[in-house]
Parts: structure tokens; sequence; C-alpha cells
């Protein structure tokens, strides 16, 4: 009978937070930006298909960066039970912070159970019916949630990306501007990432009830 | 959070999803005709769709009946299955509000899950396995009879549906009427229809023809001015849903009055 070898727990959850960093380090960034309206996601993103960014629920929508077919899975999972929780009992009980939770039991539970970890950083937004109502949920590789307030980056370099967030943003932008924001806030100060590679999404307050737009190239207007 | 192996995924299904749930619909057990007849549930009643030229109109009476009685005066039958497309019902007015909701739940769910809409084609065989799973039902007396109505937006027109109660899905070039008053109001149609009309005209012929109907069975509502509650009439076109506000059917009404009293 074969041995296995004794590895300490704290060097095994080191290890698997160590392979999903590494593989979520590899992909490109996305931000969410709040403004007066709402709040857009600026994705780079060269794909015109395959998108990081979708629509959840009337007020939700849902990116991710990282494996595609991992956060894809995700993304699908949470239109279920969004919509299951719809259907069963309104379309006013969905919202962001009970999905955020349920990401993160999921993620959580492959982080220490599976093989492999998820290679996904994900990001809930909802837009509130006033500003104030506006959320964002930041949900890690492991399950660790973290709940932003104005503006969030994920993905590889997020750390310099919210750095210059921090410095850029402020209270009552209107859309365009957020979009500027973002986009120059992922390309930092060397690069003007072109449209060609921009994948924006809008969730405002404005759009009636599914408040989940995608932007085109012409709406961008550079 | 619904997970499920890829061998068994169900995919953008959502009825399917429901059953896979546990929320799926009961089996009716013990249910019989006699039972269903003793019950006297609320029915919907008239509802008409014609094309016109640059896409459909739909319209719908708000009258709900329980045998002799009015159990609703402001039922909407005519609703926005998604931003192309709509759908009107007559028959047994909780199993086909229960179907409309459910409808509309899937195409959103499918466009949410696949990224990109069903084709209106595939809406309306959607809406037909609905109908056929209400079969059961149906033979106890719980028919339900929608129209369907949209914009093709890959061949840029307006085209129409109807259902028998098995599910047989019948597109129609022109117009369709459902429901008890459905004789009147599709004999308006049929001698009022024009190919290519203007929206305006189109509106002003289901709103003349839910007036005949309302007027010749009793089990169609008529525009309600004492309570101001009038049929709903909405437009479908490449611009998406547009109904129509309650001030502009009341003008429309007053001219239908206007000219009945002429005579």
């Amino acid at each position: 009978m074969s041995m296995p070898f004794y590895v300490a727990p704290e060097q095994m959850m080191k290890d698997r937070a160590d392979f999903a960093r590494k593989g979520i380090a590899r992909g490109r960034a996305l931000v969410a930006v709040r403004y007066a309206d709402g709040i857009v996601i600026v994705a780079e993103n060269a794909s015109e298909t395959l998108r990081k960014v979708s629509e959840i629920y009337d007020r939700i929508a849902f990116a991710g960066v990282g494996k595609y077919n991992e956060f894809d899975q995700l993304r699908v999972a949470g239109v279920r039970a969004a919509d299951l929780k719809g259907f069963q009992y309104s379309r006013d009980d969905v919202d962001a912070r009970s999905l955020a939770n349920s990401y993160a039991q999921m993620l959580g539970t492959i982080f220490t159970h599976e093989m492999k970890p998820m290679e996904v950083e994900i990001l809930v937004a909802e837009v509130g019916l006033e500003p104030s109502g506006d959320q964002m949920f930041h949900i890690l590789y492991d399950g660790t949630v973290v709940d932003e307030r104005d503006y969030a980056a994920i993905g590889g370099d997020a750390e310099a990306i919210n750095a210059r967030l921090a410095d850029t943003w402020t209270d009552g932008l209107d859309r365009a501007a957020a979009i500027a924001l973002g986009r120059t806030a992922l390309g930092g100060p060397e690069r003007e990432i072109p449209d060609d590679d921009l994948e924006v999404a809008d969730l405002a307050r404005t759009n009636g009830r599914r408040c989940f737009h995608r932007l085109t190239k012409d709406d961008l207007g550079t | 959070m619904p997970i499920f192996s890829t061998s068994d995924d169900p995919g953008s299904n959502f009825p399917e999803l429901l059953r896979r749930v546990g929320l799926g619909p009961d089996p009716m057990v013990g249910a019989s005709t006699d039972v269903m007849r003793e019950l006297s549930l609320p029915h919907a009643t008239t509802c008409v769709a014609l094309t016109y030229a640059d896409g459909v109109v739909m319209a719908g009476d708000r009258r709900a009946t329980s045998g002799n009685l009015i159990s609703h005066r402001t039922m909407e039958k005519v609703v926005e299955a998604d931003r192309y497309s709509g759908v009107a019902i007559a028959g047994a007015a909780g199993a086909a509000m229960e179907m409309i909701r459910l409808f509309q739940l899937q195409l959103e769910h499918y466009e949410k899950v696949e990224g990109t809409a069903l084709s209106l084609e595939g809406k309306a065989n959607q809406l037909s396995m609905m109908v056929r799973g209400n079969l059961q039902a149906a033979m106890m007396g719980m028919v339900v009879v929608p129209i369907f109505g949209g914009y093709d937006l890959r061949r840029e027109c307006g085209r129409l549906w109807d259902y028998d109660a098995t599910g047989g899905r019948y597109e129609e070039r022109d117009y369709v009427a459902t429901g008890s008053g459905s004789l009147h109001a599709g004999t308006v149609i049929k001698v009022g229809f024009r190919p290519d009309m203007s929206r305006d005209d189109a509106v002003n012929l289901a709103a003349r023809a839910l007036w005949e109907a309302a007027d010749a069975d009793s089990a169609t509502g008529g525009p309600d001015v004492l309570r101001g509650i009038y049929p709903v009439v909405a437009t479908i076109d490449a611009g998406g849903w547009s109904r129509l506000d309650d001030v502009d059917l009341a003008s429309r009404y007053e001219a239908i009055v206007a000219e009945v009293r002429s005579r």
C-alpha cells in the first residue's frame, strides 16, 4: 500500500491560492464604476462574442475574469438562481447580496473540496432605485466576499488599477465620464486601449425594468 | 445555486429547470370535468390581432367572467411577451395567466443564458409546447387558447399565430380572433381588413371589433367610461412593443360612439 505524503493544511491552501491567482493574473482586468444613473462595467476583452459582462436579472449584472468556461458556468448558475427565485417569490425579492453569498458558498466549497480551485474572480453589481442603493460585490476564487462601494477592479494588475481609480473617481459622474475613467484606469498612463478591445455594459436606473444594456462601439462615441 | 453535470444540464429551458428543482406543475390528481365546472373559475374572453404595414396590432377586452357573473373588470389579456412579441389569451384565466408568466420568463431566461434572443418562429413554437402541456387541464374544461404575434427581425415583417387546445400552431396571414366574442370581432375585422393598413387604421379597426363583440356578447367588456377602463391595445413593429394609453383609446371610442349615434 502506498502512503500519501503528508502536506500541511497551510501549505495546501497556499498552493491552491497561488495556482488560482496565477491563472487570474494571466487574464485582462475589468472595472466597475458607479456614476449618477447607475454603474458602468468596462472590460478589456479582445473578443466580440465571448462576453465577460452580462445580465443576471432586472437590476443585477455579472462580470468575470479568469478562465472563461469557469466564470461562464457561474454566470449561468446565477441566471438560473435569480430566475427561479423571481418565479417562486417575486421579482423584487431577487437581490445581489444573496446571489453574492451563494457564489461565495459555491467558490469556497470548490476551493477546499475539489481537485483544483476555480481560476476566476467575479463581480456582482446591483443598481438601486436610488444612488444610495447601488451595490457591488467582489468575490474571490476562494469564496472571500468584498463589498465595494464606488468602484471595483478585478483581474490581473487589479491593485494598480484600483489605486488609479481611487485617485480619479468622484461622485456624480455622467456615463461618458465614468467610461473614460474606467478606460484610463485599465490602460494605465502608458497605454490607450482601442475601442475594439473594449467591452462596455451599463446598468442604469433609467433603462426601465431591465436595467442592463450593452454599449456598442458607436455608443462609446470616441 | 443550481449546478448540473454537463450530461444532464437543462440548458436554456426554464420549464425543464423548474421540474429539475421540484417547482414543476402539479399533476391534477382528483380533478374532473364535473369538479371544474362546479368551481366556476373565471374565464377571459375576446382578443383579436391583425397585421398592418409595419407590424401587428393586438387587442383584448378587460372582462373576466365566472358563469353569468363578471369576476374582473381590469384583466390584462394582451401582454408583452418580450420586446418584439406579445401574447393574447382567452380561456381559463388562472391557467392562462400562469402560462403567460412562464412564457415571458422562458423568453427572458433563454435570452440571458444564450446571450441572444429566440427567433420569432422559435418563440411561437415554444408557446405551442406550453399549450400542449396544458392538455390535461384543457380536457377538464380549462382550455387556454392564445394568439401570438410579433415583429420578425429577420424577415422584417409582423407575423401572427393562433393555436388550438392541443398545441396546434397555425400561422395567419391577415388577422385572427379568439374567445367568446371572436365570431363578432372576427367578422368586423374580416370586413374592414385591407392589406398594408396604416397603424392608425389598424388600431381603429381592432377597437371597433372589440366594440361590436361587447355589443353582442355578454362575456366581452366594452369601454367602461364610468370607471375609465379601456381595452388593451398594443402594436409591435421594428421599434418593439408599444401600448396605447387610455387617453388615446378614449378619444377613439368617442369617435366610434359619435359615428354610431349619427346613423
